[in-house]
């Protein structure tokens, strides 16, 4: 199944992946050639089967106390950050 | 020469204080100096670190300390977050990110003294099979310069063929351990699914990444997987369950091991490829083990069940990446929007946007049952088959890789040609399992692999048939031309 230019703009906007026009031909060819791929998965038979959630059988999502464990590195992980001010993130203005 | 040395052989010398550490880490540190420019095999060097690292660990050593890697140098893939230290993960997007902490892996072999050297180039994100996708450059096979290491460990791989470091860390999410260690002639292992902890190893497809080792031989995977191995709290998918002691069982002899043939991968095999095949099967029936045809129906659609899942799991996984709090963020963004997308435009290369715009696609809606849903069931067949093989035999053997390693530049134009070359490994990453790949012979005079896989938690058993299988070929002491 071949994707259309269409069809890849709306999925690089659902991924928010800024694609140059000029590179758009070549992303529409590449995703409808993986596509196309993976369409053979169509075949296979699985009617009875449920899809995998763990590839372990019988792991459960573990559980802990609501207690508070961690301490603040709030100033540590904020050392990475690319604009900071009173301890904030800055990014262009949201609300007008 | 000391980079000749096994792990064990490493570690007795500096017990016995004949070297130092700090010695040790030297001579690989000048080793990286003058060999790794050829290979593009590192992307961080850590020699001022390395050295306070030994110089510790000598004190340690002085003090009476024996533990197994106390003091022996290593390579963490650049996927592991490391305290101070740049994480990249090959991409531009994290180029200027330094780890506020240490992945659960980097703690624990720190812990036990080990020395890191730097940080291992990479696939982007660790998507791809040919170290070509890293913002840092390919990395080049020690065997031959003009061809690929394989990825996405192609880094760790290169480096411990080169002998820059006795063994290092990688990731295997579909192959990656196991396929950069057939193309360089070393040993790979990926562990259980669960079996050693992904905290603080940057996310690309959360139910099939795992971490692994790379390293010479068997003997010396089993030491490095003892310790990085073992419930981690800090991971919610970290099994409960205790590591046995992989050294103890390495010798047991093999006779009754019964190892299945996997038909689906004998079958059309290259000529080549074939007869090592064979010829690994010979070396395996003369140390007694009994091998029979095994067939696993849906395992061909291995690929496109994969690439369907991975990349699902990996437009999750990269949302976390928007320009916001840390990474990459574009210049002059107009509103919050132009900021996210020419952030991850600009940040993330062609095959990383791929695999994100993949992903997207077969979950959207409409899409989803098609794809996603229809994908994890072929995955749940997949597992089922290989449950069922595992009642009649205890591993089964393949080759790692279609081909030996390709020219750089040679598959980058067609995605779908470089997704093949993982045909062979991405089936235990499906079903969790644990499998690893031994040197095994040489085509056109580049090395190849034989892969093993065995059932959850066999890795004692898998380790044991490797070591075994070292004991007798040399295939895994050959040293790359210019490499002594």
């Amino acid at each position: 199944m071949s994707l259309t230019r269409q069809d890849v703009e709306k999925i690089a906007h659902l991924a928010r992946l800024a694609i140059a026009d000029r590179e758009m031909p070549v992303y529409v060819h590449s995703l409808s050639r993986i596509v196309e791929f993976v369409d053979q998965l169509s075949r296979a038979d699985t009617g009875r089967v449920t899809p995998m959630a763990h590839p372990l059988a019988g792991q459960t999502q573990r559980l802990r106390l609501d207690q508070v464990t961690e301490t603040d590195h709030h100033d540590k992980y904020q050392e990475n950050a690319p604009a900071v001010q009173a301890g904030l993130y800055i990014v262009p203005r949201v609300i007008e | 020469m000391l980079h000749t040395r096994s792990i064990g052989e490493l570690a007795e010398t500096l017990r016995r204080r004949e070297i130092s550490s700090v010695e040790l880490t030297r001579h690989y540190l000048e080793r990286i100096e003058s060999l790794d420019p050829a290979l593009n095999a590192l992307i961080t060097k850590t020699a001022e670190q390395a050295l306070l690292q030994a110089a510790a660990a000598d004190r340690r050593l002085a003090g009476g300390e024996t533990a197994p890697l106390l003091g022996i140098p290593l390579i963490h893939k650049d996927i592991f977050c490391t305290d101070g230290v740049r994480t990249s993960c090959g991409s531009r997007m994290l180029d200027n990110f330094v780890a506020p902490y240490d992945a659960t892996v980097v703690a624990r072999l720190k812990a036990a003294g080990a020395v890191m050297l730097g940080k291992a180039n990479m696939d982007e994100f660790a998507m791809g099979s040919s170290n070509e996708t890293s913002h840092y450059g390919a990395v080049n096979n020690p065997w031959d310069h003009g061809k690929v290491p394989g990825g996405s460990s192609g880094g760790s791989a290169a480096a411990v063929a080169a002998r820059l470091a006795p063994f290092a860390t990688g990731t295997d999410t579909g192959g990656s351990i196991r396929q950069p260690a057939a193309l360089t002639g070393v040993t790979g292992v990926k562990p259980t699914y669960g079996r050693v902890s992904r905290y603080g190893m940057i996310a690309f497809a959360s139910s099939l990444d795992q971490a692994g080792v790379i390293a010479r031989s068997a003997a010396d995977a089993a030491i490095v997987l003892q310790l990085m191995s073992g419930f981690d709290a800090k991971d919610s998918t970290s099994v409960d369950m205790p590591v046995p002691d992989y050294a103890a069982a390495l010798g047991a002899p093999l006779q009754g091991l019964r190892i299945g043939v996997l038909k689906e991968f004998a079958d059309g095999l290259e000529a080549r490829n074939g007869a090592l095949l064979g010829a690994a099967l010979k070396v395996y029936r003369s140390l007694g083990a009994e091998t029979l045809d095994v067939s696993l129906p849906s395992l061909p659609l291995s690929v496109p069940t994969y690439y369907v899942v991975a990349p699902a799991e990996c437009s999750s996984n990269l949302s976390r990446f928007d320009g916001v709090r840390f990474g990459y963020r574009c210049k002059d963004a107009k509103n919050l929007q132009d900021l996210y997308e020419r952030s991850r435009g600009e940040g993330f290369g062609a095959e990383v946007k791929r695999r994100i715009m993949t992903g997207t696609y077969v979950l959207s809606a409409g899409y989803f049952d098609a794809y996603y849903l229809k994908a994890q069931k072929v995955r749940q067949l997949i597992t089922d088959e290989f449950r069922a093989a595992f009642e009649r035999v205890d591993l089964l053997i393949g080759p790692t890789t279609p081909t030996p390693a390709f020219a750089i530049g040679a598959k980058i134009d067609d995605p779908v040609t470089m997704y093949l070359n993982d045909i062979y490994t991405i089936g235990a990453n499906l079903a969790g399992l644990p499998a690893l790949s031994v040197p095994c012979g040489f085509i056109d005079d580049l090395p190849m692999g034989v892969q093993l896989i065995g059932p959850h938690f066999s890795e004692s058993r898998l380790l044991n048939a490797a070591h075994r299988f070292q004991l007798a070929t040399d295939w895994h002491q050959r040293v790359p031309p210019g490499y002594e």
